[in-house]
């Protein structure tokens, strides 16, 4: 009985959402310049925060998988943080930090003459923020379960710390690296609180998909459903992608 | 081209301290039950655990604690080979054994790794999988990654045990084929004394940390110095002290034997030459301790009957005898050894 109310919980909005669906005009609403410029605003954003936690968070999922004991708590506690934290709390907290008078904001502006609240970039490091603990946890768990008698039998063959890592530990990590990303990229794609925070709404520099759904439902709330379906579509696809490997873990 | 090696590795309540002096052309086997230690030292030769002491392998000091002197792993030239081979399993065969060669910057790594393949037979693997090999062929693989860097040191770390019965012999004799044309040192870690006896020139017994016995495998199983050797050598190996014609063993029991000597000694009897009765045999043999069978191992047409007693022991019967005698778990019996029968050495 509760748990079939749990299951409604979940059916129901999702339902809704479909059964709204304006269909014959969904072509049309995603051919309107303000949807398309979210949506390629919003792939480029998540695409490039993936990138960037990809290039951060995979040196940093190595450290926290080869140090034990406090320092490596206190590490965990610090990269796993903005999965508990609020996003509108990461917001305002990457405005204190990189605003006009952040710590390190005045250090940007006054020696490089860079301002990173309100633009691209700063939609980009909001989204990096909020999604890199996903690829950290993911590959961290990777390293953990690696057989490291593989670096080992590599090392004693001659390798060196660089071609172990790029020709051994890598490629065995792909599947952790490949689920990481997917889902941090999920994350990103769906970020909206530290984003609008941070980064603001401006249509073609920071307006991405969630923040033009959450904008468009008084102005038009066709184009809204439109663009909330597009993001439902993608976490199913998400979810039947990677279904294998979650499932399969479980 | 010898490999000197005094390691000692502390763990919480373990340490391991062993010496060891390898020629090239040798191959030495450091034997003993699990636990002992031995893949620990094979980690530390190959410089991948911390340890205290000295290497030197070829005049080149890989180790040594007192100077601070640690060469990395990847730069000693010492191969290993896993128990289970270990191959990187996205790379194919061909792969697995040029990696070392691309590591080694050498040219032409794929024809050099094939040359290898092509010459142990299994050229037509060479795109294969790891994961589709059958055990033998991966191990064999494992084997010719190792040796086609052209280590100085060999490492072997149980290159046998993973592997089923049925397979074990043909990767034996391939094995023995690629040792005995590796020029370097050879260094195989087993508790299988089929193993050592097969591969090595030389044997040492390590348990608890410590080597226990050094030998020609003959000698090892020969004149064994502990309850792990005997067992391996199939052998009965009692401990006491001599006095003149006998050997006081502990419990209060007593073994005759001929010119013992005195003090601290091993005795060995072979399970051949203890006798069963079921009831107590006339004449005058010395040694009669009754007993009571433990249990029975058929092993061909032979029966090794495990009995316990106030000197335990092993006898080897035939199976006609096992069933004249009626022996099978629980049965009283009378152990007879002759005098003549015991060898007695210093413990």
């Amino acid at each position: 009985m509760l748990a079939g109310l749990g299951l409604l919980l979940f059916v129901l909005p999702l339902a809704g959402l479909i059964i709204q669906a304006p269909w014959n005009q969904a072509l049309g609403e995603l051919a309107d310049p303000t949807t398309t410029t979210a949506l390629g605003l919003s792939i480029f954003c998540s695409l490039t925060a993936t990138a960037i936690a990809l290039v951060l968070g995979i040196p940093l999922a190595m450290i926290l998988a080869r140090t034990r004991g406090t320092l490596r708590n206190v590490l965990r506690a610090l990269t796993t943080l903005p999965m508990v934290l609020p996003p509108v709390v990461g917001g305002v907290a990457l405005l204190l930090a990189f605003g006009r008078h952040g710590v390190a904001g005045s250090f940007l502006r006054q020696w490089f003459g860079i301002q990173i609240p309100f633009t691209t970039a700063a939609a980009v490091m909001a989204e990096t923020f909020v999604a890199m603990p996903f690829l950290v946890i993911a590959v961290e768990a990777g390293l953990r379960s690696l057989d490291h008698r593989y670096e080992e039998a590599a090392r004693s063959l001659g390798a060196g710390y660089w071609r172990v890592f790029t020709r051994v530990t890598l490629p065995l990590l792909r599947p952790a690296i490949v689920s990481g990303a997917v889902l941090c990229w999920a994350r990103a794609l769906g970020e909206f609180g530290a984003t609008i925070t941070f980064a603001g709404n401006f249509p073609g520099r920071t307006q991405t998909v969630p923040i033009a759904v959450y904008l468009a439902l008084e102005s038009n709330p066709d184009a809204a459903i439109t663009l909330s379906l597009i993001l439902l579509v993608v976490s199913v696809a998400i979810l039947v992608g990677m279904r294998d490997r979650w499932l399969g873990a479980l | 081209m010898t490999l000197e090696a005094a390691v000692r590795v502390k763990r919480d309540a373990f340490t391991l301290d062993v010496s060891l002096s390898v020629a090239a052309g040798e191959t030495l086997a450091v034997l003993g039950p699990n636990g002992a230690g031995k893949t620990t030292l094979l980690r530390a030769l190959a410089g991948l655990d911390e340890m205290e002491g000295r290497v030197v392998l070829d005049g080149t000091v890989l180790e040594d604690t007192n100077a601070r002197v640690h060469v990395p792993t990847e730069r000693r030239r010492a191969g290993l080979v896993f128990q289970d081979h270990v191959l990187f399993p996205h790379l194919s065969v061909i792969e697995n054994i040029a990696f070392g060669l691309r590591a080694q910057r050498r040219p032409h790594a794929t024809a050099m790794a094939r040359r290898w393949l092509d010459d142990a037979g299994l050229g037509d693997r060479a795109e294969s999988m790891p994961k589709s090999l059958s055990g033998g062929q991966a191990q064999r693989v494992a084997l010719l990654r190792a040796l086609a860097t052209e280590p100085k040191l060999l490492l072997l770390d149980e290159p046998l045990s993973a592997l089923d019965v049925s397979v074990r012999a043909e990767v034996r004799r391939e094995l023995t084929r690629q040792l005995s044309s590796f020029q370097g040192v050879r260094v195989l870690v087993t508790h299988d004394p089929l193993e050592a006896m097969a591969l090595a020139d030389r044997i040492v017994v390590v348990e608890r940390g410590s080597v226990v016995q050094t030998g020609t495998p003959d000698e090892v199983t020969a004149r064994p110095r502990s309850r792990f050797v005997a067992d391996l050598a199939g052998v009965n190996l009692l401990r006491g002290r001599a006095h003149g014609d006998h050997v006081a063993l502990a419990g209060n029991a007593s073994l005759a034997a001929l010119d013992a000597g005195s003090g601290d000694v091993f005795a060995v009897i072979h399970p051949r030459a203890v006798a069963l009765y079921r009831s107590k045999p006339d004449g005058t043999p010395r040694n009669v301790w009754r007993g009571e069978v433990e249990g029975v191992d058929l092993q061909g047409d032979r029966v090794r009957v495990r009995v316990h007693g106030p000197v335990p022991l092993v006898a080897e019967v035939t199976r006609g005898a096992m069933q004249e005698l009626g022996l099978s778990a629980g049965a009283s019996v009378w152990l007879v050894v002759k005098a003549t029968e015991v060898s007695v050495y210093p413990a």
